[in-house]
């Protein structure tokens, strides 16, 4: 019995994240087309509750209920297990992940290893997924997707190596308690290696506009193209599972994990306040919005979100509430630093939505030129910086706000290089054609 | 660009691209030879949403065909309208009075202007970029909302009628049209800081299908396209019609003939047309709107034809009278079946997604293509 009661904990929590992930990533897909339409001067879903507030349930039952189609050449086996590969791996990834203090499933001493080992798994349901198909749009948005993820997965790895440095530990909660000692985030200690991680998570997720795989306009859905139904939604959840995962990574590595912003100074303490007030400002919001809803169903339903918002503002400000050395007080860390993790994983998401609405979308060989000519150098270039940086400071002692600086300067300095390289190559290019352009005007009457 | 040989003796793939596909603005079916991702060869099949507009003209009388042609671009109906209407009235030698022609060229142009922004929108959309559509769509709404006020349609309108026009323009047309227009130079500047300087869309669009001048006149490609190739082309200037002899606007042309051109001259036609407005509704002539012609058309026998600047390039009309009330034959060139002529030559080379980007240039449509 002894022995497995260190498990109860870790399977509970396993269970707790399976059953509400698919939740979550139809409530991210509500968010992002109310980001969507609040972008394009839109409402977005309006119909199901209030504010479009049940839309993923209607959407989950309709994708449910639907005639589940395989087409007649397609290879059934692989076709049918295509899209378990994808999301049982992006889901995998999620149980080395700290959200919190206590809430993880499992420390693993070499977790980011297991992260990104598990995560890029998820191509072999895309791939497999694209070739069972049997047609041509999925074969192309499947061959896209592994070329693509194999490209930016290097960068994101090194982008990860940089942080993998500062914090000299594998372990995901390792690397947040190393910020939590120093106090300084690794985005500020390592701003490049954020932003190259940021770009390849984007591409590594297929969101545009890095989503060539399944590029609406061109390949109708990619490796998607002749999925329906619950099999579809599979898909669906794996990729924004894996929105989870990555932005999970991102705020483990570099923007602090669970900690507040300035955890160490006593001064901003008051920030303790936010989270409740913030919910109970959301709570506010629905109570105002409650009378205007159409229906009294769907008063009721405002209200209870209404009333939901303000039980969680109560948990957030019960341990501040209770005496101090209770027990209730002593689980602040664990309520607050998931507020706060999850708090990061929003903003990280808001900024990827952001991105998809604002940008075209890029060519293939335009992805790949900027994968390999730009972001995999300048992540090297960045590695390289950072272990200098270490190497200074600890062989050499150089005080840290020289060393870092001048690391960051120089690898600025590769980037901008690169980006020049870069715009060199594209003017020789588009130099050729004008040339030849010239020759054939010369030829024509102009201005009839 | 001849037929190159696959580089690892690989098979060439067929890529069949419509008619059912998100962005082949219809039901255009483009068959695609592929080398990996590279266009070697490709077919357009048309078609698909042919209904024999020109055959059914020849059982209607003039006036029951007139709004069949709305039905071809609807993108542009009142283009449509414009055209079929000076064509009949050319073979009746009638004239619309001045107040008709300044009303119609104020409509027609405020049509070119919701014609480019349905096409910018769209054409965005292809590239990736979500977001101008809904940008253009906004200010679309405002011309259909006039549209709507004159004629109560909003977009097959059917807004003239031969000899003039169907309605009397309605009291506050100068005050709506110059409202739109105040606020249209900063909404299409709107557009362009969206797009224009993006890296990602200049990349995408810069040195994509191009098209030279001498290709572009030798397949009779007219329009914007024409223009973007450097060529200065417009009927409105090269044999005026309606009341565009009275205005003054300039004719944008571009120099490499690519997407990017494309896109800067349609931009800037939509400022020229601004303009055209506002010099229209600062002195529309008063006096009747329709010319005389009877209720019964039986114009003498003989032939004529009479092309505009419609949106998508020159739509003509050729039609044949043997002096009953119904035409004997009537024949339509639409600018977008001929500028689609171009796509093979404009897309070989270059990759899949450079088609998308292509087909959204030509701005085509294909209730025109197919008719």
């Amino acid at each position: 019995m002894n022995a497995i009661i260190p498990y109860i904990l870790p399977v509970l929590f396993a269970l707790v994240i399976v059953a509400l992930l698919p939740l979550v990533a139809g409530y991210i897909v509500l968010v992002e087309r109310k980001v969507m339409a609040d972008m394009q001067v839109r409402l977005g879903p309006m119909r199901v509750g209030p504010h479009g507030l049940l839309q993923p349930i209607a959407d989950a039952v309709k994708l449910l209920l639907k005639e589940d189609i395989i087409p007649e050449s397609a290879d059934k086996l692989v076709f049918w297990g295509a899209p378990l590969i994808s999301v049982t791996a992006a889901m995998l990834a999620l149980a080395a992940l700290p959200i919190g203090p206590f809430f993880q499933i499992a420390d693993l001493n070499i977790g980011l290893l297991y992260i990104l080992g598990v995560s890029s798994l998820g191509i072999f349901g895309i791939v497999l997924g694209g070739w069972a198909s049997n047609s041509h749009y999925s074969l192309m948005g499947a061959l896209r997707s592994a070329a693509q993820l194999v490209s930016y997965e290097t960068s994101a790895g090194m982008a990860v190596v940089g942080a993998l440095l500062l914090a000299g530990t594998l372990s995901t909660r390792g690397i947040v308690e190393a910020q939590a000692d120093t106090g300084w985030w690794f985005i500020f200690v390592a701003p490049v290696g954020f932003f190259i991680y940021l770009v390849a998570s984007i591409a590594e997720t297929n969101r545009a506009p890095f989503d060539m795989p399944e590029a609406e306009s061109e390949l109708v859905a990619g490796y998607m193209t002749e999925y329906s139904g619950f099999r579809w939604a599979l898909y669906f959840l794996a990729e924004y599972t894996n929105m989870v995962v990555v932005a999970s990574i991102a705020t483990t590595l570099f923007l602090g994990g669970w900690m507040r912003p300035f955890a160490n100074t006593r001064a901003f303490n008051f920030l303790d306040y936010l989270p409740p007030l913030l919910m109970l400002w959301v709570a506010g919001y629905c109570f105002r919005r409650t009378p205007k809803q159409p229906v009294p169903v769907q008063k009721m339903f405002m209200a209870a979100v209404g009333l939901l918002c303000i039980v969680v503002a109560l948990v957030l400000i019960m341990p501040m509430a209770v005496p101090r050395d209770s027990f209730l007080a002593s689980s602040k860390p664990g309520i607050h630093g998931a507020f706060w993790f999850l708090f990061k994983v929003g903003a990280y998401i808001y900024v990827f939505m952001w991105l998809r609405f604002t940008f075209p979308r890029y060519r293939f060989d335009q992805l790949m030129r900027l994968g390999w000519q730009f972001l995999v150098p300048l992540s090297i270039v960045n590695v390289m910086m950072i272990g200098v940086a270490l190497a200074l400071h600890r062989q050499l002692g150089w005080p840290n706000w020289v060393t870092f600086p001048l690391g960051i300067l120089l690898t600025l300095i590769a980037g901008g290089y690169l980006l020049a390289m870069g715009e060199k190559h594209e003017q020789i290019r588009v130099g050729d054609d004008e040339n030849a352009e010239v020759d054939a005007r010369e030829e024509t009457p102009v201005n009839v | 660009m001849n037929v190159e040989t696959t580089v690892l003796g690989a098979d060439e793939i067929i890529l069949n691209m419509g008619p059912q596909h998100p962005s082949t603005h219809g039901v255009l079916r483009v068959k695609l030879r592929l080398d990996g991702e590279k266009v070697v060869g490709s077919e357009c099949v048309i078609g698909y949403l042919h209904r024999g507009v020109e055959k059914i003209a020849e059982h209607r009388s003039y006036q029951q065909f007139a709004p069949y042609v709305d039905r071809m671009d609807y993108v542009a109906a009142v283009s449509n309208g414009l055209g079929y209407c000076e064509a009949v009235e050319k073979l009746m030698q009638v004239e619309a009075p001045p107040r008709a022609r300044v009303i119609r060229t104020i409509l027609t142009e405020l049509q070119r202007i919701a014609s480019h922004l349905f096409w910018l929108g769209t054409h965005a959309l292809d590239i990736g970029a979500l977001t101008p559509l809904f940008y253009c769509l906004r200010e679309r709404e405002e011309i259909l909302k006039i549209f709507e006020k004159y004629c109560g349609a909003r977009l097959t309108t059917h807004a003239f009628r031969i000899g003039g026009l169907q309605y009397e323009a309605y009291d506050e047309l100068e005050k709506d049209v110059e409202r739109f227009c105040k606020d249209f130079d900063k909404r299409v500047d709107e557009y362009e800081a969206l797009l224009t300087e993006n890296r990602i869309w200049v990349g995408r669009t810069k040195g994509i299908g191009i098209l030279t001048a001498k290709d572009a006149i030798a397949m009779g490609v007219t329009g914007p396209v024409l223009r973007a190739s450097g060529v200065q082309w417009d009927l409105r200037k090269a044999i005026p019609y309606a009341a565009y002899d009275q205005y003054e606007f300039s004719i944008p042309t571009g120099k490499n003939g690519d997407t990017y051109d494309r896109y800067l001259v349609r931009l800037e036609e939509m400022r020229q047309s601004r303009k055209i407005c506002l010099q229209a509704i600062e002195n529309i002539p008063a006096g009747p709107i329709l010319g005389k012609v009877g209720k019964v058309l039986k114009p003498p026998p003989g032939e004529v034809y009479h092309s505009i600047e419609a949106p998508k390039g020159e739509l003509g009309y050729y039609i044949v009278s043997d002096g009953t009330t119904q035409p004997y034959r009537v024949r339509i060139r639409p600018p977008s079946l001929i500028n689609l002529e171009a796509l093979d030559q404009m897309i070989r080379g270059h990759l899949v997604a450079d088609v998308v980007a292509v087909i959204g240039t030509l701005d085509i449509v294909l209730g025109e293509v197919d008719r």
